[in-house]
C-alpha cells in the first residue's frame, strides 16, 4: 500500500490508481471512481470550500449508479404521499433522511448544493438527526432530482417516512432541555441564597433575614421540584404500580421528603432546609439522563426501520407490459421483473433467468447465491448481474425480512434484565435506609418525642441523595463522555454497568472483523510479459460494467484501460475486448479452455485469460481490519474469551479467524442459530458482548448482554445496539472494557466514601455534636470529592500503550484537517 | 442589608424572564441541532471564485 490517502474519503489509495481531481489549485489523488465523481461534482458546483471546512473525512461513496432513473419511483404520487407534504398552494416540503453526514461542513455542502437547483426554495439540514427539510416548487423540480443530486455529492438519501416517532422524539428532547434549564437556573439561585444561610449560620444572622432567605429559596426551589423533577416522580409511580422498586423510587423519595421537610421547616420556622441539595440533585440527575437520551435518539433516528431496506416500487409484469407499482400493492402471484442491481421487494420464486443474488444482508454470506428458475429469492437481497423474472410468494408482513424483524422483537423481550439487577441493588438500599430511618424514629420516640421526626428525616435526607444521586451518575456520565472521545457512542445507560461483567466477546465476520469489501489478496502471473499492474488494469476494465460485489475489488484501477463488447456470463465470469484482444475473467473452466488447478492459498481464485491461454490467477478476499489482531490480543489479555460467529462458509471463516488470532469460531450460522448459540452461552452463566454490523446480526445484538454496532452497520443494527463504534477501530473495545471496569471501581469508591461519611457524620449530627455550618461544609466537600473522583474517568486513557491505529483504519487522518 | 428585601425579588423576576426566554428558544427549535449552528458562521459564502471549474467532474 502506498502512503497517500484518498483526499475525499481518507482511505489509502492503491498503487496504480490514476484517479484525481483538481481542488484548490492542486491535483488531489482519489482512491476510486466513486470518490472522483463526488469530488468532481463538489468542485464543479463551486463548493470546494467544503474540504477546507470539514473536520473529518467523508464517507466513501458507492460507484456511480448504473441506472440514471433509479430515483424516478420517488416521483409517483402514492410514494410522494409518504414523505412530501404541502407547504403552501405552490410549494411542497420533502423530509429526507440523509446518510453520510459526518460534520457541520456536510450540512453546509448539502444546503448550498441543493440551494443552487432551480425550484428549490429552502433547505434545512439537521446534522444530529440526519434529517433534511427541503421546500421546493413541484412545477420546477421533481423529488427524484433532489435524490439524484444528493447522491452525486456523496450522500445516501432516503425518504424520512417515520415522521411520527420523530415528532415524539423532538418534543421529548425539548421537554428534557426545558426541565434542565429550570433545574440549572433554579440551582444557581438557590445556591446563592444557601451561601448566605451558610455564612449566617457561622457568623450570625438576623432571624428575619434568615426567614426571608428561606422563603425565597422555597419560592425558587418549588418549580425545580414540581416541574423539573416530575419525570422522576411519574417514573417512580409507574414502577410502584408495577410492584417493583426502580432507581426512581429512592430518588423521588429523597427529593420529595427533603422538599416536604424543608417546606415544613420554612413555614413553621424550625429545623433545617435542604433546598440547595434538592435542586442540585435534580440538576445532576437530569443532566445525566439528557446526555444519555440524546445519544440514544441519535442512534435511533438514523434508522428508518426495516421498511427502508426495501425499494418503494416494483416493476410488475402485466401480460407483456412492465409497470411501476408501489411495493405495497404487490400481491402473492404477481410476476415482477428484477434488473441487475435492483433490491428485491418481496419473497418469491424465480421463473425466468439466471443471476447471482447478494443475500449478505440476510444471511451474512458474502458470496453471491446463484439463482435459477425454481430457486427462492428473499425481500431485501440485491439482484446481481442479470435480469430475473420472479413470481411473488410472500409480500409485506409475511416475508423473511419481516420474520427477522419479529425475531429482533422477541430477542429484545428475552434480553437479560440488567435493569432489574441495578434496581434490585437500589431496592435493597432503599429498604436499608427506610429501616434505619424507622429505627432512628422509634429509638428517638422513647428519648425525645419532639425530635424523633427530625432525626428520622435527616437520616433519609442525608443518605439518599448524596450516595445514590451523585456517586453513580457522576461517574457514569464522565465515563460515557470519555468513551465518546475514544470513538464509542454509548446509546444505552446499561452498557457501562454490564461491560465489566462481560466474559465473552463475540464478533461477526463480514464488515466487523473485516472491512466488508473484497480486496486483491494475491496475483500469480502465468506469463512473463505481463506485470501485476497490467493484470489489474485489464481485470478492472472487464469488471467495470457489473454490479457483482467482487467487482469492487478492482474499482481503483477502473478507467486505466477501456474495454468494449463486455458480456456477463452469470455465475461463470466476464468477457470483453481490450485493444483488439479478447479477454475472459472468471472461473478457471470458463476463462481458459485448458484444465487448470487453482494455486493453493486463501481467497477466491479468478483466472484471467486471453485467446492464447491463461495469463494470471487473481485471489480475492475480504481483508481483515488493521486493528482486529491487536484488539483480539488485548481482549484476551483482559481474560476475555473471544469468538467468531459468521453466516459465511467455513474455509473463509477459518482463514480470517486464524489471521485475527481467534481460536473459537462457528461458520454457516443463520440469524436463528446465532441467537440460539448466544442464549446457550447465557444459560451457561456467561455474559456476552456482541459486535456486529449486518442485518443478520440484529437479533443477536438485541439479545446479547451488551452490544456494539459498527458505524457502517445496517441502520437497524445501529438502533438496536447499546453502542456504536464510530471510527472502525476495534482496539477501542478493550479500552472501553477497561474504562468500564475503572468506572465500576470509582462508583464503589464513591459509594463507600458517601456512606462512610454519612455513617460517621450522621450520629454526630444527631447527637448535636456538629454545628450546622460544619455539617454544611462537610456535605459540600463530600459532594465535591465524589464529583472530582468521577472526573478522573474523563481524563483516563484506559489501556494506553497500544499504538494509535494507522489512518488505514477508516479513521480521519490528521493531515486531512486543513490545507491551503 | 435592607436593600436585599428589594434586590432579591428583582433577581427572581430576572430569573423568571430568563427561563421564559429559554423556553421560547427551545420551543422554536434553536436547540434541536447543537452541532451545526455554532459553526455555520465560520463558513464563508461570498468568497470570490478564482476558477469556476477547471475540471468537469460530471463525465462519469
Amino acid at each position: 500500500m502506498t502512503a497517500t490517502s484518498c483526499f475525499h474519503c481518507g482511505l489509502p489509495v492503491p498503487k496504480g490508481s490514476n484517479h484525481s481531481v483538481m481542488i484548490d489549485g492542486a491535483e488531489r489523488s482519489m482512491c476510486c471512481p466513486g470518490c472522483e465523481a463526488v469530488a468532481g461534482a463538489i468542485v464543479a458546483g463551486g463548493l470546494d470550500n467544503f474540504y477546507r471546512y470539514r473536520d473529518s473525512s467523508s464517507e466513501r461513496p458507492e460507484d456511480a449508479s448504473p441506472q440514471p432513473d433509479r430515483w424516478s419511483a420517488y416521483d409517483l404520487p402514492e410514494v410522494q404521499q409518504q414523505y412530501v407534504r404541502d407547504w403552501n398552494s405552490e410549494r411542497k416540503l420533502a423530509s429526507l433522511l440523509i446518510g453520510g453526514i459526518s460534520c457541520a461542513a456536510c450540512v453546509w455542502l448539502i444546503e448550498k448544493h441543493l440551494g443552487q437547483l432551480a425550484g428549490v426554495e429552502k433547505v434545512s439540514v439537521n446534522a444530529s438527526t440526519q434529517r433534511a427539510q427541503i421546500c421546493f416548487d413541484p412545477a420546477a423540480v421533481q423529488p427524484s432530482r433532489l435524490f439524484a443530486e444528493l447522491e452525486r455529492i456523496g450522500y445516501r438519501p432516503a425518504p424520512a417516512t417515520a415522521s411520527n416517532s420523530e415528532g415524539m422524539i423532538q418534543s421529548e428532547q425539548r421537554a428534557a432541555l426545558r426541565r434542565l434549564g429550570v433545574a440549572g437556573l433554579g440551582t444557581m439561585q438557590v445556591m446563592m441564597f444557601a451561601i448566605a444561610l451558610y455564612f449566617g449560620a457561622s457568623s450570625g444572622i438576623d432571624g428575619d433575614m434568615e426567614r426571608y432567605f428561606r422563603w425565597v429559596s422555597l419560592l425558587v426551589a418549588t418549580p425545580v421540584v414540581l416541574y423539573a423533577a416530575r419525570p422522576f416522580f411519574s417514573a417512580a409511580l409507574r414502577s410502584l404500580r408495577a410492584r417493583h422498586l426502580s432507581m426512581d423510587v429512592p430518588v423521588s423519595l429523597a427529593i420529595g421528603l427533603a422538599y416536604a421537610a424543608s417546606f415544613y421547616a420554612t413555614v413553621f420556622d424550625t429545623g433545617e432546609v435542604y433546598f440547595e441539595s434538592i435542586s442540585m440533585f435534580t440538576f445532576f440527575l437530569l443532566l445525566g439522563r439528557t446526555v444519555e437520551m440524546r445519544a440514544r435518539h441519535r442512534a435511533g433516528l438514523a434508522s428508518g426501520g426495516l421498511a427502508q431496506l426495501l425499494p418503494l416500487t416494483a416493476a410488475r409484469l402485466d401480460g407483456e407490459d412492465v409497470c411501476n407499482v408501489p411495493v405495497a400493492a404487490l400481491a402473492v402471484g404477481d410476476r415482477i421483473l428484477l434488473r441487475p442491481g435492483d433490491t428485491i421487494p418481496a419473497d418469491g420464486e424465480v421463473i425466468e433467468g439466471e443471476s447471482g443474488v447478494d443475500e449478505s444482508l440476510l444471511s451474512g454470506e458474502a458470496a453471491l447465491q446463484q439463482k435459477t428458475p425454481g430457486s427462492p429469492v428473499y425481500a431485501g437481497s440485491v439482484n446481481g448481474d442479470s435480469t430475473l423474472q420472479v413470481r411473488v410468494t410472500a409480500a409485506g408482513q409475511s416475508t423473511r425480512l419481516s420474520a427477522i424483524e419479529r425475531l429482533v422483537e422477541r430477542a429484545q423481550l428475552e434480553k437479560p434484565q440488567q435493569v432489574a439487577l441495578a434496581d434490585r441493588v437500589a431496592g435493597i438500599f432503599v429498604g436499608l435506609v427506610l429501616l434505619a430511618a424507622l429505627t432512628a424514629f422509634v429509638v428517638w420516640w422513647q428519648i425525645d418525642t419532639a425530635r424523633a421526626f427530625w432525626v428520622a428525616l435527616s437520616v433519609l435526607v442525608v443518605t439518599c441523595p448524596c450516595a445514590l444521586s451523585l456517586a453513580t451518575p457522576a461517574a457514569l456520565a464522565s465515563a460515557t463522555l470519555r468513551l465518546q472521545q475514544l470513538g464509542l457512542l454509548v446509546a444505552s445507560g446499561n452498557l457501562l454497568e454490564t461491560l465489566p461483567r462481560i466474559g465473552r466477546v463475540v464478533f461477526d465476520k463480514t464488515g466487523t472483523l473485516t472491512r466488508g469489501e473484497p480486496r486483491i489478496l494475491r496475483i500469480d502471473l502465468l506469463r512473463d510479459d505481463w506485470d501485476e499492474q497490467r493484470v489489474k488494469d485489464v481485470a478492472a476494465a472487464l469488471e467495470s460494467q457489473t454490479n457483482h460485489p467482487l467487482a469492487r475489488a478492482f474499482r481503483a484501477w477502473r478507467g486505466n484501460v477501456s474495454a468494449r463488447d463486455l458480456k456477463v456470463h452469470t455465475g461463470r465470469g466476464l468477457e470483453g475486448v481490450i485493444d483488439g484482444a479478447r479477454y475472459r475473467l472468471g472461473r478457471a473452466d470458463f476463462a481458459a479452455a485448458v484444465k487448470l488447478e487453482a494455486p493453493a492459498g486463501e481467497g477466491q481464485w479468478l483466472l484471467l485469460a486471453d485467446n492464447t491461454g491463461p495469463i494470471a490467477w487473481i485471489a480475492l478476499g475480504d481483508g481483515l481490519r488493521s486493528s482486529a489482531r491487536a484488539a483480539v490480543a488485548q481482549l484476551e489479555e483482559r481474560a476475555l474469551q473471544v469468538e467468531l460467529l459468521s453466516g459465511d462458509q467455513s474455509a473463509e471463516v477459518a482463514r480470517l479467524a486464524g489471521a485475527a488470532g481467534i481460536t473459537h469460531f462457528r461458520a454457516g450460522t443463520s440469524p436463528e442459530d446465532k441467537l440460539t448459540h448466544l442464549q446457550q452461552l447465557q444459560a451457561g452463566g456467561q455474559r456476552v458482548l456482541m459486535v456486529g454490523d449486518g442485518l443478520n446480526d440484529v437479533p443477536v445484538l438485541s439479545g446479547a448482554d451488551a452490544s456494539v454496532a459498527m458505524m457502517s452497520a445496517a441502520d437497524l443494527a445501529q438502533s438496536r445496539a447499546d453502542a456504536i463504534l464510530l471510527n472502525g477501530d476495534l482496539t477501542v473495545l478493550p479500552k472501553a472494557i477497561g474504562l468500564a471496569r475503572k468506572a465500576r471501581r470509582i462508583v464503589r469508591q464513591n459509594l463507600a466514601w458517601a456512606l462512610g461519611y454519612n455513617a460517621l457524620a450522621l450520629p454526630l449530627a444527631v447527637c448535636g455534636l456538629v454545628p450546622p455550618w460544619a455539617a454544611a461544609i462537610g456535605m459540600s466537600v463530600s459532594s465535591l470529592i465524589v464529583v472530582l473522583n468521577a472526573m478522573r474517568l474523563s481524563r483516563s486513557d484506559a489501556g494506553s500503550g497500544s499504538a494509535r491505529e494507522s489512518s488505514a483504519a477508516a479513521g480521519a487522518p490528521a493531515g486531512q484537517k486543513s490545507w491551503s | 442589608m435592607d436593600s436585599l428585601y428589594f434586590l432579591i425579588p428583582i433577581a427572581v423576576i430576572f430569573v423568571t424572564i430568563a427561563v421564559k426566554l429559554f423556553f421560547w428558544a427551545v420551543n422554536s427549535g434553536q436547540y434541536d441541532d447543537l452541532e451545526t449552528e455554532g459553526r455555520r458562521i465560520l463558513f464563508d459564502d461570498d468568497e470570490p471564485r478564482e476558477r469556476p471549474s477547471d475540471k468537469d467532474g460530471q463525465g462519469d
